[in-house]
């Protein structure tokens, strides 16, 4: 493929995963011209080729694909678009301005204008540094991530005996890929007294194989000379500090770390935009735009979604609000709505509402939140800056894990709403 | 007679239900909270399937494995076996999307198909893309 490129865009996309081939695509659907796509690896679709296993799709497909088969809805429909993809670049810059510095060894240094800008970077994984666990510096520490696209994509397995930490689906999805390939995975050590992961990869990763989930546990100690030959292993408090005396030594020459994700902005922060400390993506209005105008955001880099559906949902709305942006269809509320994480939530997304909208079919708003605790018997609510309950909705049960959402109906938002909280109970208490 | 605590996966609430019975009859089933659960531990308690996600060998390609599944969920206490069945397979590139790989895997009477495409070496190294 022997692409001209420009040195200007109307719309430039950083990063080819889901989030930017969905935003990409979706773009080009509404009409925006010019579109180049910007992936430092040299494949597309993200995370998803090395995410094999199955699950993926049913939300937004409507049935049940694996990661590759999902990436190749998308990936089969660049060819026939308009959408230019510059691939195994890497993009140093960016200016407030929308000046976009990158780097690959086909072209070199460039710089690339565009009119708008979408940030779809994604997450990478927490490491070892990121959580500090003592002991010796040995091979053999990796996280679960890289030692999926080590198996799946370049076919090695890195390690024999194996001992997990973090109980999220990326370390329960591993425990079970180790064991398929002949590792012994010795147990999945989760520090929380519950698993952040899915029922299903619990059950079909765990327990089909017999692999331990030990709650309350954690890593307290790394060993070895040049490979990890054991770790010490502990039981830990309300606190979550370990408990002196639970150690037991497990003997192992591979930790796999599934301790969480981090939004990857390090170009966010230099173009001076504001993060939400809580999601650790952009803060941005309902359009999933930044503090700068016409610089978006969507996908794992604004906020860790569990499915990878709700990041290609994301990337549908952040492509429609390209291409309001463009073509200069907004028309800003006379004030701007603030939304505030209430009673039990962790966060809310979007922060704010900015915009009259503009879709006559589609009068709703969509919330994205994630509960700080599980609630059995839960009601979702949304109240006003004057107290007043605009919707709410029951659940069966809420928890830390899994991303709820609010349908919010526009009608309820008068002119003067300045202020907006989202938050969840246990159904009995309002009447109690 | 056989009891079975079945951890249920139709949604995070994870009910903990107890199916009775044997082979060919279920007694009964306790502990779900919604239909769905109880037809969830009905077939988990009769006949376990699963869809087997993995990898297999690819010679002359752009990338040294393609990833595969079996088209249709396979009895649980057949993965091992499959697993060993499929490393004894190398596939040769070009391997085209939803090609399959292995016909009646284990004697399952299920396929085993490619989730991915893998061009050969050559295509990739003109530049075609992955």
């Amino acid at each position: 493929m022997v692409s001209e490129f420009k040195d200007k865009y109307q719309l430039v996309i950083i990063g080819a995963g889901p989030a930017g081939l969905g935003a990409a695509l979706a773009a080009e659907e509404r009409g925006v011209k010019d579109i180049l796509l910007l992936e430092r690896d040299y494949f597309l679709g993200g995370i998803l080729p090395q995410c094999i296993h199955n699950g993926f799709g049913l939300d937004y497909f409507g049935e049940e694909l694996t990661g590759p088969e999902y990436a190749h809805r998308f990936i089969d429909r660049i060819p026939e678009s308009t959408v230019q993809v510059m691939d195994e670049t890497m993009v140093l810059d960016i200016t407030p301005d929308k000046e976009i510095t990158a780097l690959n060894r086909h072209q070199g240094v460039q710089k690339i204008e565009a009119k708008a800008v979408l940030l779809a970077m994604g997450c990478r994984e927490r490491t070892r540094e990121a959580i500090k666990i003592p002991g010796d510096r040995t091979a053999g520490v990796l996280t679960a991530g890289t030692a999926q696209r080590y198996i799946n994509i370049e076919g090695y397995l890195p390690g024999r005996k194996v001992i997990v930490l973090g109980s999220g689906d990326i370390g329960l999805i591993m425990a079970r890929r180790m064991t398929l390939e002949g590792a012994e995975v010795d147990s999945v050590l989760e520090i929380m007294p519950y698993s952040s992961g899915l029922v299903r990869n619990k059950v079909q990763c765990l327990d089909d194989f017999d692999i331990p989930l030990k709650l309350n546990h954690t890593l307290t100690r790394i060993e070895g000379d040049k490979r990890v030959e054991r770790v010490v292993v502990s039981r830990v408090n309300d606190d979550l500090e370990p408990v002196p005396g639970s150690e037991q030594t497990v003997e192992c020459d591979t930790v796999l770390l599934a301790v969480g994700l981090i939004p990857e902005n390090e170009l966010t922060k230099q173009m001076g935009i504001e993060l939400d400390p809580v999601t650790g993506g952009a803060v941005v209005n309902e359009q999933r735009e930044t503090e700068i105008n016409g610089v978006f955001a969507c996908g794992n880099v604004l906020q860790v979604h569990d499915l990878v559906d709700y990041v290609t949902e994301e990337s549908e709305i952040a492509a429609r609000a390209v291409s309001e942006y463009l073509s200069r269809r907004r028309k800003k509320r006379r004030k701007k709505i603030k939304l505030t994480a209430g009673e039990q939530i962790t966060y809310v997304v979007p922060h704010r509402i900015d915009y009259v909208y503009q879709d006559k079919d589609k009068k709703t708003l969509k919330l994205f939140l994630r509960s700080s605790v599980p609630v059995e018997e839960a009601e979702l609510k949304v109240v006003d800056g004057r107290g007043q309950e605009l919707i709410s909705s029951r659940k069966k049960i809420v928890t830390p894990g899994e991303m709820e959402t609010i349908i919010l109906p526009l009608q309820f938002l008068d002119e003067d709403t300045e202020e907006l909280t989202v938050s969840v109970t246990k159904a009995s208490q309002g009447a109690d | 007679m056989e009891k079975k605590e079945i951890i249920c996966i139709s949604c995070p609430l994870g009910c903990r239900v107890e199916v009775r019975g044997d082979g060919e009859n279920i007694e009964s089933i306790e502990g779900n909270q919604c239909p769905q659960g109880r037809e969830y531990a009905r077939e988990e308690f009769m006949n376990p399937t699963r869809i087997l996600p993995t990898t297999v060998r690819v010679s002359g390609g752009e990338l040294p494995l393609v990833s595969v599944k079996t088209e249709a969920p396979i009895p649980r206490d057949k993965i091992f076996s499959a697993m060993d069945q499929i490393a004894q397979v190398t596939v040769e590139a070009p391997v085209k999307l939803g090609e399959v790989i292995i016909e009646d895997l284990v004697g399952t009477g299920v396929s085993l198909v490619a989730t991915r495409r893998v061009l050969s070496d050559k295509k990739a190294a003109d530049g075609e893309k992955v």
